[in-house]
């Protein structure tokens, strides 16, 4: 089983990269289930989805407490929201920042990092800050867990058209070609 | 009969190849609907709605479903206008919740009593107030005695294939009742999962043939009164009364024996096996039993499945279909244990227990063994139920079985969350 918790702002689509993803991963034989957390969100404020992958069949239909994975969709959220609570030791996070990996500040559980400037490529390609499928790319490289090839085909099949399709297949496309991926080492307690 | 025809009819009967796609519980619903092929949808579609609709109104936009849809102005018009549609012959399916089923209650009562075979999927919502648009079944569980069949679903899955067999037991000859889907708010509605979507030709000879007011009838050619004047102090009036009563329980009491033959049906013509009523799962050497209904089941079974790792005897009990009550095929089920938790995700206030707890106590009573159980409340108004939830409700029945007493009061799981 690998978890996924995906951090945004209502409006920002990362409900619909938590699906897009599962569709995916279906795509490829996998089980997958996406849940989002949902009710009154509105834009801007903090909203979180949940996905869930397995070569088995997928049986609870609950939130993610301990994700292996958090993808951070928006630059400015982890000021305002603990989104590393829970973590899994030795996790990654794929974020959406412009900073270099020097001036994060990150929890010893998160081991594999990959950063994405995803709000300058978004404003190039949609003229807007969506960064959700830019962020698929990038989760796509840093975790390996999923192919941008899927992702393509599951993008296809989505309500995505025309030109609002040629947009987002380059935002997956940049977002796997420009994300940056570190792994940190962590002494082990002494 | 040789062997070559044999092969032949073999093959004829398996079902086709079925599409995987990944579909939240609100659009399996949709293609389940578009699946059975119903003449009418009516909706009112704005909060408490659901994407439901907005995927229904979609698929009949698209040509995938060749339905009216009616937009009324209100629920309470919503069914109203179903009625008529199914008394001039015609399937018909609406959706709901919360609110919005409130607001329907009159018609809703009525169309059980007219004998109309609409099929409406609840997606289940706790009660208001306080304030809450998140899930619970306490909007579901309010309408129970209203003469409406209720099965509740475990998965998008069984969303999908249980959507499409409702309206085969509603509209069954021995039934004629109305068939509630209910569809867990949030974990279902809005969980997206892989779901296989059975072949339409296979969907098209499953349902057979539509004859949906062969009974009571909106026809030129066949005038009649629909929904007479009864009751009264004496004579006629009262005893046509009784009459209707007594063939709405009939036609409750024939829905268990019908909804196990059209589940039996389903997994020989599209190769999906969904146990009907009860599902009994590691029962068969358990010394104690969870019981669950609805999309709480996986995270339970996933728990039931690490405490047998650990050595405890437990297995558990799934309600599938809550109305009507499968009083026998749960009394089979309840006869193998010798102590029972029952988790609810709604609140039954006149007794302070779950209603589904309430409910077994009665089978427990006709069973005529006494044996220790408790009720767990959790999961309301969005509330999740998670695999250490679970553990508690297993660790808690497991110390009734080894004597402990049985609380007087349920355990409401999400207190400390």
């Amino acid at each position: 089983m690998y978890e996924v918790r995906f951090h945004g702002r209502g409006g920002q689509g990362s409900v619909m990269a938590s699906g897009i993803l599962a569709a995916a991963m279906v795509e490829e034989g996998k089980y997958a289930v996406s849940i989002p957390s949902f009710g009154f969100e509105r834009r801007g404020a903090p909203v979180v989805s949940f996905l869930r992958m397995s070569e088995r069949e997928i049986r609870q239909l609950t939130n993610i407490y301990q994700p292996d994975c958090i993808v951070c969709v928006d630059p400015t959220l982890m000021k305002s929201v603990d989104i590393f609570a829970g973590m899994k030791a030795g996790g990654t996070l794929v974020q959406a920042t412009h900073q270099p990996l020097s001036e994060l500040t990150l929890p010893d559980c998160v081991t594999t990092v990959g950063l994405l400037d995803a709000v300058k490529i978004a404003l190039e390609i949609f003229k807007r800050p969506i960064t959700n499928t830019l962020m698929l790319g990038a989760f796509a490289r840093t975790t390996g867990v999923v192919s941008l090839d899927s992702l393509k085909r599951a993008l296809e099949d989505s309500d995505f058209r025309d030109a609002g399709l040629a947009q987002n297949m380059t935002a997956l496309e940049r977002g796997y070609a420009e994300v940056v991926v570190h792994q940190i080492e962590r002494r082990a307690a002494a | 009969m040789t062997t070559a025809t044999l092969e032949k009819t073999a093959a004829a009967e398996a079902p086709r190849k079925q599409k995987v796609i990944l579909a939240e519980g609100n659009e399996a619903a949709a293609l389940g609907v578009a699946l059975a092929r119903p003449d009418m949808v009516s909706v009112y579609p704005i909060t408490p709605q659901s994407s439901l609709v907005e995927h229904l109104a979609k698929l009949i936009a698209d040509g995938r479903m060749d339905a009216d849809i009616v937009d009324a102005e209100g629920e309470h018009s919503v069914l109203s206008v179903l009625q008529g549609g199914a008394l001039a012959g015609a399937r018909t399916y609406t959706a709901t919740c919360g609110p919005g089923l409130a607001f329907m209650f009159e018609p809703y009562f009525r169309t059980s009593g007219m004998r109309l075979p609409i099929v409406l999927t609840i997606v289940t919502r706790d009660g208001i107030t306080p304030q809450s648009v998140w899930g619970g079944h306490q909007d579901a569980m309010t309408v129970r005695e209203a003469g409406w069949i209720q099965v509740y679903c475990e998965s998008v899955q069984e969303v999908l294939d249980t959507t499409v067999m409702a309206f085969k037991i509603a509209e069954h000859h021995d039934v004629m009742l109305p068939v509630n889907v209910c569809l867990d708010g949030n974990y279902l509605s809005y969980g997206a999962s892989r779901v296989e979507l059975p072949d339409q030709a296979d969907v098209d000879a499953f349902m057979g043939e539509k004859n949906v007011n062969w009974h009571v009838a909106l026809d030129p050619l066949r005038p009649m009164a629909v929904d007479p004047l009864t009751g009264g102090t004496t004579g006629k009036g009262p005893q046509t009364f009784v009459r209707y009563r007594k063939g709405q329980c009939r036609g409750m009491q024939n829905a268990l024996s019908v909804i196990e033959e059209v589940h039996a049906d389903w997994a020989k013509r599209i190769g999906r096996s969904f146990a009907p009523l009860v599902e009994e799962y590691r029962l068969d050497d358990a010394e104690f039993a969870i019981m669950t209904l609805g999309s709480m089941t996986g995270a339970a079974k996933d728990a039931v499945d690490e405490a047998r790792d650990a050595g405890k005897k437990v297995g558990l009990i799934k309600i599938k279909t809550f109305s009507p009550f499968p009083v026998d095929a749960l009394m089979k089920a309840l006869g193998k244990v010798k102590a029972l938790g029952v988790i609810d995700r709604s609140v039954g206030f006149r007794w302070n227990c779950g209603p589904m707890y309430q409910e077994t106590l009665g089978v427990l009573y006709r069973l005529g063994r006494h044996i220790p159980s408790m009720s767990f409340i959790g999961g309301l108004a969005g509330a999740d139920i998670t695999i250490p939830h679970v553990h508690r409700v297993i660790a808690d029945t497991e110390a009734l079985l080894n004597g402990a007493p049985a609380p007087t009061e349920p355990v409401w799981l999400n207190e400390q969350d």
